[in-house]
């Protein structure tokens, strides 16, 4: 073991870190239109998802022996310090999002730290820009069109169907349905999740010689990188799992199974055609489709437009914290020690700025947006116009 | 740069489909359940001519159990990766 430098030591704490904030980022995802329609008690449902993204860590037998599916040039040089870099700006995106409860990519962060980092630390030709293109960009416009399309036609058939049955028959079993349901996608998540995080430290492991190239991850590292994503999916980020389960729109346990079945069947067959889309972007998507097609069809617009904005921005965002992160971390140990010391802190001032808004499992059904944008500065000029 | 649009458009159908289809199934078993309920209800009070909704009952098994099956499929996908 005389291979694990004291760089490999904090990448393989990064990355735990990482797969911690991937599962409380994340947790919304199975769980937010669960909790929302009150198939599943918060902290019961927070408590499911992180046992089967557990579970699901251990489920896969073909190991992801890749990070990032040849998005970087993996065998360019893909020196711990780039990892690192790349791990510091998807986690520091992964927390703002958090902060701000918006539902964006734990996936797309990670991709976008590993170009930023890429781009520094090894050239432009690191980056397979056309598996960027087919194997992220297009998917990620795509997935939640097709989730949402489906939830949309989903929850109208739903409504259609049971209109002549009973209200209260209905309701209660299309809550016991939402619990499978979101309990697959629990499942599927920690199995994907999950391994990109076993992929990041092995190949760490692999690049100073202390495994085997194309060996399989050690089961330490399978046991950790499932504690992690199940600790902070235990966590649950309450103030995303809010955003999507009461921000959007109005669910009923009907629309909730529409989405969750949505969610569900767009990661599995996407997952099985080779594409790697994000679980957020997927859900949110599925939640908009069913808040349209339900009785009400209504959407809160300005929240759907910050979430599309934020899935813009994310993989170009993380991509330049870890560009810069690189930079740094390339000038030695003591900007090692920097970027170490600038993520604790940048994590520890978010963490602080979020408890002057606290949501957690008992408030977070309220309707009150996180983070209310300030809004009431607009309203004066009109009415002063109006008056001149 | 080669996109397969007829792999992206194939993955894109199959995903509304089943998805579809598995909502209806499974919004028809509670229909079935419900109707069930209300048979009993009818046999209980004594309306003459009340089924006992045991067909009600099968119909809503079988739509279950199309799910169920669904899902099962679903576990060995993420499974046998």
């Amino acid at each position: 073991m005389e291979h694990i430098t004291f760089l490999v030591a904090v990448v393989i704490i990064t990355a735990l870190a990482f797969d911690f904030t991937n599962g409380f980022h994340d947790t919304a995802n199975a769980m937010a239109t669960s909790i929302a329609t009150g198939a599943l008690k918060p902290k019961v449902a927070v408590t499911i998802a992180a046992v089967l993204n557990f579970a699901g860590a251990f489920l896969s037998v073909k190991v992801a022996t890749t990070i990032s599916g040849g998005i970087v040039n993996e065998k360019a040089g893909l020196q711990p310090s780039i990892i690192f870099a790349a791990l510091v700006g998807a986690i520091l995106w992964n927390l703002l999002t958090w902060l701000k409860g918006l539902p964006s990519s734990s996936s797309h962060a990670l991709y976008g730290g590993l170009i930023g980092a890429t781009v520094v630390g090894v050239g432009l030709n690191g980056v397979n820009f056309d598996v960027v293109v087919t194997k992220i960009l297009i998917p990620a416009v795509a997935s939640p069109l097709v989730a949402g399309l489906a939830a949309w036609g989903a929850t109208r058939l739903a409504y259609l169907i049971t209109r002549g049955g009973r209200e209260e028959t209905t309701e209660k079993g299309f809550r016991r349905g939402q619990m499978f349901t979101s309990s697959l996608i629990s499942l599927a998540h920690g199995t994907n999740d999950a391994q990109k995080t076993m992929g990041i430290i092995t190949l760490t492991l692999v690049s100073v010689g202390a495994l085997k190239p194309g060996a399989l991850p050690p089961t330490w590292v399978i046991v950790s990188a499932g504690a992690a994503i199940a600790l902070g999916t235990y966590m649950g980020g309450w103030r995303i799992i809010r955003s999507m389960g009461n921000g959007l729109t109005e669910i009923r346990p009907r629309q909730g199974l529409a989405t969750e079945t949505a969610a569900a069947t767009v990661i599995l067959t996407s997952t099985h055609m080779g594409y790697g889309l994000s679980t957020t972007q997927v859900c949110s998507g599925g939640i908009m489709g069913a808040g349209l097609g339900g009785p009400k069809r209504e959407l809160r617009w300005s929240l759907v437009r910050r979430m599309v904005y934020t899935w813009g921005l994310t993989l170009p965002a993380a991509a330049a914290v870890a560009g810069l992160a690189a930079f740094v971390a390339d000038q030695g140990a003591w900007g090692v020690a920097l970027v170490g010391a600038t993520l604790v802190a940048g994590s520890g001032a978010m963490w602080i700025a979020s408890r002057r808004q606290p949501v957690h499992a008992g408030n977070v059904n309220d309707v009150q947006e996180v983070e209310v944008p300030v809004q009431t500065a607009a309203p004066t000029p009109a009415t002063t116009t109006v008056a001149a | 740069m080669h996109i397969k649009w007829d792999a992206l458009a194939q993955t894109a159908g199959l995903s509304f489909a089943i998805t579809v289809a598995v909502v209806a199934a499974f919004a028809l078993g509670i229909l079935a359940l419900s109707r069930r309920e209300a048979a009993q209800e009818a046999v209980r009070s004594g309306i003459p001519g009340a089924g006992s909704g045991n067909l009600a009952l099968a119909g809503a098994a079988l739509c279950f159990s199309v799910c169920a099956s669904v899902v099962f499929y679903g576990i060995t996908l993420i499974a046998g990766r």
